[in-house]
C-alpha cells in the first residue's frame, strides 16, 4: 500500500507553530509521508498545496481563535477542487463549544491541547480513504 | 568542615544510598544528583560570581534593595476586540491594583495590515486589540494619563509605526516624549526563531530597530527600545538553557548592528530589557535568572566593554508560562501559576504577568485574571518570598544549577558565534532545529510518561466542558473595517499620500533614520497597513524556510 501523504498546514496569521511541527514529525516517525507548509498560508494556498501534493490527508492547526472563519473556508475549497476524499482534521487551541459546527463544516475530528500524538496517528489510520 | 571531611561524609552517604535504591528505585527525569553539598560550588568565587544585588555580575539582583523597596510592576498582558473594549479593560486593570499596562495586539496589527485587508478576515480583534491608526491609538489610551502609566506593547515588525503612535497619543495629551515610559518588545530575531510574526527580511529589520535605538535614546530617554525575549523561544519548547542563550546571542547581535550603525554602547545598552519564561521547575527557573543575569552582565563588560554599570544590568519582565497550561481540569492551573510566580519572584524578575487559568482555552475571563493579578499580590505581601533579597543564594543546589546553565549557555553563545552570530544562525536554521528537537523530545517524554503532567497523562477525570469562557464575537471584524473607512473619509487624504511619499524616499536611503518620517505619517492618520506597505514595497517580506 502506498504511504499515506499528509500536509499539515497553518491557516490564517498565527506565528504558533509548536503544535504543528511536533504533529507533523510525530505522523512523519509514524510513517505518513508528511509536508509542512509553513506559516501564514491563506485557504487558497493551502487547497492548491493539497491538490499539487497530491495528500490523502490536511491537519490544519491554528491558535488565534480564527479557527470558525478559516476551517470551513479550507474544507469547501479543498472540496470545490474536487478532492473529496481527503481527510480534513484540525487542532488547536479550540473550545469545545465550536467544535460541534466545525465538525458540521466537514472537519472529521479536532485535536484539543493535552491529545497525545498517537491519538492522532491512529485516528489518521482509521479514517484515511 | 573541610573538603577533606565533607568528601569523606559523601562517600558515606553514598554507600548508605546504594541500599535504599535496590529497594525503592528513583524516578526517572531527575537532577543528575540527588544531593548537592559545599564540594559542588567549592570552586565559585564569592566575591567575583555571586557578589552583591546592584554590583556587577548582578547574580544576586540588578538593584541593591530589590523589593525591599518596590515590588515588582505587576504588569497585565491585555487586549482584544476593539480599542474601546481594551480601554476599559485596561482602566479596570489599574483600578484593580495593577501598575503598568501591556498592550497585546491582534495578528493583523503585529504584521502590519489594516483589519480591511482581506488577509485579516476571521483575525480582527482576536488575540489582542485591533490598531489600525492614530485614531484607534486615541481610543485604546482615552482617560489614562501617559505621563504617569508605564505601558508595554508586545509589537515587533511594525514597532516603530505603535511607537510613534502612542508617543502622538502622548502629544495629545500634552505629555512629551521625554516623559514617556514603557517597553516595546522590537525584538525581530526571535520573531523568525520561534514567534512568527515577522515581516521584513532581517536586514533592514535591524536597521528600524538601531533606528528606534538612536532615535530614543535623544527623545524618549525613558522608553525601553526592547524587550530581548526568550519567552517565545521557551513557549516554542527549548529548555531553560536554551531560552537564555539563543535569547542572549539575540542581544549580542542587536548590540553589534546598533554600534556598526555608530552608537556607542553605554548610550543604548542601558535601555535594552529582557523577557523570561517563568516555566514549572521553580529552581531551575530561579537558577535560569540568576544565571542570565551573570552571562549578560559578562558579555557586556567583556565583549562589548560597556563602562555604565546600568549597561551591564539585565533587566526583564517575566510571564508565566502559557504552554504549561492545562486545558484538563483547568483550575489546577491557578497553582501552576502560584509556583511559577514563587520562581519569577525569587529570581529576581522586575516586573510579572501572571496567566490566567483558562488561557488554554480561550482568552480569559475578568473572574480568572482578577485571580491572577491576585496571586501576585499573595506571593508579594502575605508569602515572604519577597522579604529578603535573592534568598536561594547559597543554596548547593540552586548555586550549582546556576552555575550549570551558564556553562550550557556559554557553549551555545560560542557555537553561534561559531556559526557567524544569531543572525546567520537563525537563517541556517540552527536554532529552529535546536528548539523543535527540544519541544518534541519533551512531547515524546509526557507521551512515555516519563515526564508527569497532573490531569493530562496522570490523574485524569472525566470532565464537563467549561462554562462562561471569553469569546470575540465575528461581528467585531465589521465594525472596526466600518471605523477604519470612515476615519479614511474624514482624513485630509493629500496629507497622507504627501507622508507616505516621503517615508519610502526615506527608507530607500539607508543613512536616513525612519522614525521621524513614521511619526509623520501616523500624525496624517496614515493607517499601519499604509505605512508597512510602503516599506514592504521597499524592502520585501521574509520568507522562512522550515526543516522538520
Amino acid at each position: 500500500m502506498a504511504k499515506v501523504r499528509v500536509l499539515v498546514a497553518k491557516p490564517g496569521l498565527d506565528g504558533h507553530d509548536r503544535g504543528a511541527k511536533v504533529v507533523a514529525r510525530a505522523l512523519r516517525d509514524a510513517g505518513f509521508e508528511v509536508i509542512y507548509t509553513g506559516l501564514r498560508q491563506t485557504p487558497e494556498q493551502i487547497a492548491e498545496a493539497a491538490l499539487q501534493e497530491d495528500v490523502n490527508v490536511v491537519a490544519m492547526s491554528i491558535l488565534s481563535g480564527a479557527h470558525p472563519h478559516l476551517f470551513p473556508k479550507v474544507v469547501n475549497l479543498i472540496r470545490e477542487k474536487g478532492m473529496d476524499d481527503v481527510l480534513i482534521i484540525g487542532g488547536g487551541v479550540i473550545p469545545e463549544t465550536d467544535i460541534p459546527a466545525l465538525k458540521e463544516a466537514g472537519i472529521a475530528e479536532v485535536f484539543t491541547p493535552g491529545t497525545p500524538t498517537g491519538d492522532i496517528v491512529e485516528f489518521i489510520k482509521a479514517n484515511v480513504k | 568542615m573541610s573538603n577533606e571531611k565533607i568528601q569523606a561524609g559523601l562517600d558515606k552517604y553514598n554507600a548508605s544510598v546504594e541500599k535504599a535504591i535496590a529497594k525503592f528505585p528513583e524516578r526517572a527525569n531527575l537532577p543528575e544528583q540527588r544531593l548537592y553539598t559545599p564540594l559542588d560550588i567549592s570552586e565559585t568565587d564569592y566575591a567575583d560570581e555571586i557578589g552583591f544585588p546592584g554590583m556587577y555580575p548582578f547574580t544576586r539582583g540588578v538593584q541593591p534593595t530589590m523589593y525591599r523597596g518596590r515590588f515588582w510592576t505587576m504588569r497585565m498582558y491585555a487586549g482584544f476586540s476593539t480599542a474601546a473594549e481594551s480601554n476599559k479593560r485596561y482602566r479596570y486593570l489599574i483600578e484593580s491594583g495593577a501598575t503598568g499596562l501591556s498592550c497585546a495586539f491582534d495578528l493583523p496589527t503585529q504584521i502590519g495590515y489594516d483589519s480591511d485587508d482581506p488577509i485579516s478576515e476571521g483575525e480582527v480583534g482576536k488575540v489582542g486589540v485591533a490598531i489600525d491608526s492614530l485614531a484607534d491609538m486615541e481610543v485604546l489610551f482615552d482617560q489614562i494619563d501617559l505621563g504617569k502609566v508605564s505601558t508595554s506593547m508586545t509589537i515587533n515588525a511594525p514597532a516603530s509605526v505603535l511607537l510613534s503612535m502612542y508617543i502622538a497619543v502622548a502629544e495629545k495629551q500634552g505629555v512629551p516624549a521625554d516623559q514617556l515610559k514603557g517597553t516595546i518588545q522590537n525584538d525581530i530575531l526571535k520573531e523568525y526563531a520561534a514567534r512568527g510574526t515577522y515581516i521584513f527580511p532581517p536586514r533592514p529589520s535591524m536597521r528600524l530597530i538601531t533606528n528606534i535605538f538612536e532615535y530614543c535614546s535623544k527623545n524618549v530617554p525613558k522608553w525601553n527600545t526592547i524587550s530581548i525575549s526568550g519567552y517565545h523561544i521557551r513557549e516554542a519548547g527549548s529548555t531553560a538553557s536554551q531560552e537564555i542563550a539563543f535569547t542572549i546571542a539575540d542581544g549580542i547581535a542587536y548590540c553589534e548592528a546598533a554600534i556598526k550603525a555608530g552608537l556607542h554602547i553605554d548610550d543604548f545598552a542601558g535601555r535594552l530589557s529582557f523577557f523570561w519564561n517563568a516555566h514549572n521547575n521553580v529552581l531551575e527557573e530561579v537558577a535560569k535568572f540568576r544565571a542570565s543575569r551573570r552571562v549578560w552582565a559578562k558579555v557586556m563588560k567583556e565583549r562589548f566593554h560597556a563602562e555604565k554599570p546600568k549597561s551591564m544590568m539585565l533587566r526583564v519582565h517575566t510571564q508565566t508560562a502559557g504552554s504549561m497550561l492545562t486545558a484538563q481540569q483547568p483550575n489546577n492551573n491557578i497553582i501552576r501559576v502560584a509556583l511559577q510566580t514563587a520562581a519569577a519572584v525569587m529570581g529576581g524578575t522586575q516586573s510579572l504577568h501572571t496567566n490566567s487559568r483558562d488561557e488554554a482555552l480561550a482568552l480569559p475571563t475578568e473572574e480568572s485574571v482578577m485571580i491572577a493579578l491576585r496571586t501576585q499580590q499573595i506571593v508579594a505581601y502575605e508569602s515572604g518570598l519577597a522579604d529578603v533579597i535573592d534568598p536561594l543564594a547559597g543554596s548547593y543546589y540552586v548555586e550549582a544549577l546556576t552555575n550549570k546553565i551558564e556553562k550550557e549557555a556559554w557553549e551555545y553563545i560560542n557555537k553561534i558565534d561559531e556559526i557567524g552570530g544569531a543572525v546567520a544562525a537563525i537563517e541556517k536554521g540552527y536554532i529552529q532545529k535546536e528548539i523543535q528537537d527540544s519541544a518534541y523530545k519533551w512531547q515524546m517524554d509526557v507521551e512515555s510518561g516519563a515526564k508527569t503532567i497532573v490531569g493530562v497523562n496522570k490523574f485524569q477525570i472525566e470532565e464537563e466542558p467549561p462554562k462562561g469562557l471569553l469569546k470575540v464575537d465575528a461581528s467585531v471584524g465589521v465594525a472596526q473595517c466600518k471605523r477604519l473607512a470612515e476615519m479614511k473619509a474624514k482624513r485630509d487624504n493629500d496629507a497622507v499620500k504627501a507622508a507616505l511619499a516621503d517615508l519610502k524616499k526615506a527608507c530607500q536611503d539607508e543613512n536616513e533614520n525612519l522614525m521621524p518620517h513614521i511619526l509623520n505619517a501616523v500624525r496624517t492618520y496614515a493607517t499601519l497597513g499604509e505605512i508597512c506597505g510602503v516599506m514592504r514595497e521597499v524592502f520585501g517580506e521574509y520568507e522562512a524556510h522550515v526543516n522538520l
